[in-house]
């Protein structure tokens, strides 16, 4: 798995290039979004497009990536396949990050 | 399970490593499919898989050298069957957890990264057993893909 990313503004999107963020890459993938966070971007979306299956792990490396942005950026989660969004809804993580059907409805929307 | 001659049980093991474990799930949710699983309840069953699977990963094998695990699934009418048995350390209790998650109603840097695996077993599973015998952990896990989920 893999992540490039683009900045435009204070907007930064983050690409997952990969099919699933699971058990056996959670802390690589904390580690590679560590890696490309922007000191001055306040808002991620982070694109979800690619991935197909998320575990728990995957999802607590998600949380732990926010917590790594600090307070002063938000992250967006956007182009969930209906797996990834039933994980974010059954464990209510659905309240905490707002989920965007795809890119394009992130960008749209604007931070508001 | 023959049924007119078509296959509805699968059978894979793989060795309880994580990177393994990765593809085994893949596998699985892909041969569910080839089952007869309708797409969105396969999604739903490879969820419940993939964390019973992490634990066995995670916990049984913690202290242990890893050996196999193996998954047995059969499909008769609208009803999944699977079976997880694996020779890792037995469960605390003896007894599969109940899964409570943590709250999300708290501060970001409070937030739960974990936790959440048996609570989505319990949600997306219409029956749970574990039991343990002659060193195996077996854990049943029961879909019935006629109800909504």
């Amino acid at each position: 798995m893999a992540l490039s990313s683009t900045t435009t503004g204070e907007t930064q999107v983050i690409t997952v290039h990969g099919d699933r963020i699971d058990a056996a890459m959670a802390i690589q993938f904390k580690e590679d979004m560590r890696a490309q966070s922007d000191a001055g971007a306040s808002r991620v979306i982070l694109d979800l497009s690619t991935v197909e299956f998320i575990d728990s792990s995957g999802l607590g490396a998600i949380v732990a990536s926010m917590k790594q942005l600090g307070d002063g950026c938000r992250l967006d989660l956007a182009g969930l396949h209906p797996v990834v969004e039933k994980v974010f809804r059954l464990t209510r993580m659905d309240t905490v990050f707002k989920l965007f059907t795809s890119l394009d409805d992130a960008l749209t929307a604007g931070t508001d | 399970m023959a049924r007119n001659g078509k296959k509805d049980c699968l059978d894979l093991s793989f060795q309880a490593i994580d990177a393994r474990a990765s593809t085994g799930i893949a596998t699985l949710g892909t041969r569910l499919v080839e089952l007869g699983v309708p797409v969105d309840r396969a999604g739903d069953i490879k969820i419940a898989l993939a964390e019973a699977i992490n634990n066995v990963v995670e916990h049984a094998y913690a202290d242990a050298l890893p050996a196999d695990i193996r998954v047995k699934c059969s499909l008769c009418r609208s009803l999944l069957e699977v079976q997880i048995l694996d020779t890792g350390n037995p469960m605390p209790g003896l007894q599969a957890p109940r899964g409570i998650p943590a709250s999300v109603e708290t501060t970001r840097q409070n937030l739960p990264e974990g936790g959440f695996g048996w609570f989505l077993i319990r949600q997306l599973t219409s029956e749970v057993r574990y039991e343990r015998q002659e060193g195996h952990n077996l854990l049943f896990l029961r879909f019935d893909l006629a109800e909504m989920s």
